[in-house]
């Protein structure tokens, strides 16, 4: 079954593992994954809760073509109220995790409550189980699964984790599953750390079987298979050059924010970009050694390399030696770009430190820009640091990442976000966030449509709500000018609610690049009890969108928080095709509201409600 | 003419779509747990190996078997197991050298790879070409290729 209909609540307070029926009349109106855990998660918690008490709830959710060999069909989701933002948090993640859930014969996993002491969750089929952690408590994700791996006597468990940084609350702390994938955003890892959970550990062997009609779905995901396989980017760009074929065409289009978004051009982006990791370095290796898929994948974007030895980061740190997953676009631009660091292997070793203890690279390296402008600022010092830290500063890259990761020093103030960084030093406006969340890599003065993305994304600034880069850049489906706020609103919300049905279903957004809803509509009504036309996936993907909008809304978000920082506003790009422009967020943000069936305060009006069920 | 898998780790990309047409072929579930070629992914050498049965010609998994339950598929040359007569005693699972016998717990019979009856549900989910079902007598032929297109011709090009 496309769904296993069994949902597992985990009481964390009083150790109390409960199997419960899926509520199929839910799955019906809002899919799988991120929708229909968010459909749980606001029907059980109290929008104004503190995200980091026991009242909040934490969910983990797999999708109905998790664990099916749909492209990319190994996806699960962590919903929750962030951390960093105090909005609704959805973290979507690959690897191997989630399709080893659904394995196990779960739909989703709710914790509620908190953990008197540090426990792991052990899965295994239908029996679940907290276990003592205090010898997990302190340990990074690494080691977390290699002593998970060794105590259960399994190579072949499966883990999701949290590292120190979760524990010690950094507030952009993700959640990581096989090493080097990631529920990355909003802070996740802090909610799971703030319930003493440091783990879950899944063996699965029941499998994925008894399709609507099995057939068909072959038939629907082999086709699909080759839409991927025959387009240019996901044939071709991605399996070849990773998320990283971007660095060069966005800084072209002068909209690679560098030095906490001063300039949209970075004089060496080549240096950081997947050409440059293709590359031999001077010690005769290239940095790249091969691309990888999670689990069901057949596009292959993910990045495997190998940091050169002789770098000043990890000389002496043989255990930094070996392949590792990175560096991927985001990560490459906010720990690159964003602080005017141009040193590739400065970057991965960044990269792996936020692996290895579980943070955020967006967010952390954001950060850094943000501080090395208070230090350019002179509002930082050395001392308070710790370090010198001007933009450029590989040095200050490397070993701040380290302080934050351990909780050490000035990683603390990093560990806040720049959001809080910047008001604790009277300088809120240099955060580069929306709803304290940091900006991903494209600037929203050179592609108007990603400001409109940020302001209105419902877990804070994200590129992966809505990345109209595919169309403003890419021509995907349809080529439309970055440059105008003209027609931004439709796209914006086309984009929206069709992210919102693959989000849900199990697969993986990347399949967007070339897949449209009609791509992924024959597989999920091949796979799914129902009646799944182009129209219901529509109406499920505008549905979730506004689900998630209310719980914003009554969490205390009002027009107000879909905004952008001052400086994207009025200071103009200085190079590049975008020179002289600003964002015109202040014009789409109103034509926004009106397309979606909201009123002037951002709040959707009582017939778009009805209209969708709400 | 007989054919064989040939498994080109190179470009296995780790997404493990073999191993759910394996455990589809031959339970009717995707299940990874029950697949008869399993990939192993070497982290920290950026390495991804698909591994399964290579139908020994003189296979020690057949000669082990008490009841003569390994079989060989004259068509195919694969050696396939006779759940009927299989009864579990594992002692293939010890005589073969690769570890490519194993037993399954839900049945209590052993598995492992019959070719599909030739046409492997394996090489035909494998998006990147990493695993192939080929003239078994050639099996080299790729790499002979390779080999060959960089022979120096330079001197006869220029006589």
């Amino acid at each position: 079954m496309a769904w296993t209909r069994k949902i597992l609540r985990v009481d964390l307070t009083n150790g109390a593992c409960k199997t419960e029926p899926l509520n199929m009349e839910w799955a019906q109106q809002y899919l799988g994954q991120r929708g229909l855990a968010s459909k749980y998660f606001v029907s059980e918690v109290d929008p104004k809760v503190d995200p980091l008490s026991p009242a909040n709830k934490l969910i983990m959710a797999t999708g109905p073509l998790t664990g099916t060999p749909a492209s990319t069909g190994g996806r699960y989701s962590v919903i929750t109220k962030g951390a960093l933002t105090g909005a609704i948090a959805c973290s979507n993640s690959g690897g191997f995790f989630g399709a080893e859930l659904k394995f196990a014969g779960w739909d989703m996993i709710i914790f509620e409550g908190k953990s008197p002491k540090p426990v792991y969750l052990s899965i295994e089929n239908d029996k679940a189980e907290l276990k003592d952690a205090a010898h997990l408590w302190g340990q990074t994700v690494w080691q977390t699964e290699a002593i998970i791996k060794k105590t259960h006597q399994d190579p072949q468990v499966r883990v999701s984790s949290i590292g120190r940084s979760g524990e010690n609350g950094v507030l952009y702390a993700g959640i990581i599953n096989d090493l080097h994938r990631a529920a990355g955003r909003s802070g996740v890892g802090a909610v799971m750390g703030s319930k003493n959970l440091k783990a879950v550990a899944v063996r699965g062997t029941l499998g994925v079987g008894g399709l609507r009609d099995p057939k068909a779905f072959l038939g629907a995901a082999a086709a699909a298979k080759k839409v991927l396989a025959d387009n240019a980017v996901t044939g071709q760009g991605l399996p070849t050059y990773g998320t990283q074929v971007l660095m060069n065409v966005i800084n072209e289009m002068g909209a690679l924010p560098t030095r906490n978004h001063r300039d949209v051009q970075f004089e060496d982006a080549r240096k950081i970009s997947a050409e440059a990791m293709a590359e031999k370095r001077p010690d005769g290796k290239s940095h790249l050694v091969t691309n990888a898929a999670c689990f069901g994948c057949t596009i292959a974007c993910g990045r495997v390399s190998r940091i050169d030895e002789k770098h000043f980061s990890v000389v002496n740190k043989p255990e930094y030696w070996g392949a590792s997953g990175g560096l991927e676009y985001e990560a490459a631009w906010a720990l690159g770009a964003a602080n005017g660091v141009g040193d590739l292997e400065a970057l991965q070793f960044a990269n792996l430190i936020c692996n290895e203890d579980g943070f955020d690279p967006i967010s952390f390296g954001a950060t850094v820009g943000a501080a090395m402008e208070l230090y350019e600022l002179g509002i930082l010092t050395k001392e308070q640091i710790g370090l010198e830290a001007p933009f450029g500063s590989a040095k200050a890259l490397c070993e701040l990442a380290q302080m934050t990761a351990r909780g050490e020093g000035f990683g603390k103030d990093l560990g806040m976000g720049s959001a809080r960084l910047c008001a604790k030093y009277g300088k809120p406006e240099l955060s580069m966030s929306v709803k304290k969340q940091e900006f991903p890599a494209y600037d929203s003065r050179g592609i108007q449509g990603m400001g409109l993305t940020y302001a209105t994304s419902n877990r804070g600034a994200c590129h992966l709500r809505s990345y109209t880069v595919a169309s403003e850049v890419l021509g995907i489906p349809v080529k439309t000018d970055p440059l105008t706020t003209d027609g931004k609103a439709d796209l914006v919300k086309a984009f929206q609610d069709a992210t919102s049905v693959f989000d849900s279903a199990g697969v993986c957004i990347f399949t967007s690049f070339a897949w449209s809803l009609a791509d992924l509509q024959p597989q999920l009504d091949a796979a799914c009890e129902g009646d799944w036309t182009m129209e219901k996936l529509a109406e499920v993907g505008e549905r979730i969108y506004n689900m998630e909008r209310l719980f914003n809304n009554a969490a205390g978000f009002t027009a107000k928080d879909d905004d952008l920082p001052p400086r994207l506003k009025t200071e103009p790009a200085k190079t590049g095709p975008a020179k002289g422009l600003v964002s015109g967020i202040d014009k789409m943000r109103p034509e926004y509201y009106k397309v979606r069936g909201w009123d002037a305060n951002g709040v959707p009006t009582q017939e778009t409600l009805d209209r969708l069920g709400l | 003419m007989q054919k064989s898998l040939r498994i080109d780790a190179n470009k296995c990309t780790g997404c493990l779509q073999c191993e759910m047409a394996c455990s589809y072929e031959n339970y009717g579930v995707f299940n990874i747990a029950k697949s008869r070629i399993k990939v192993f992914i070497f982290e920290h050498e950026g390495r991804k190996v698909p591994y399964t049965c290579t139908q020994c010609a003189e296979a020690w998994c057949l000669n082990a078997c008490p009841v003569d339950a390994i079989r060989v598929d004259a068509a195919t040359g694969a050696k396939v197991v006779n759940e009927a007569t299989c009864v579990g005693c594992k002692v293939c699972t010890i005589a073969c050298p690769f570890g490519t016998v194993n037993y399954v717990a839900d049945t209590g019979k052993v598995q492992k790879c019959d070719l599909c009856g030739g046409d492997p549900a394996c090489a035909a989910a494998c998006p990147t070409g990493a695993i192939t079902y080929i003239d078994a007598d050639w099996t080299g032929l790729d790499k002979m290729r390779a080999w060959a297109g960089k022979t120096d011709t330079a001197t006869r090009a220029s006589a």
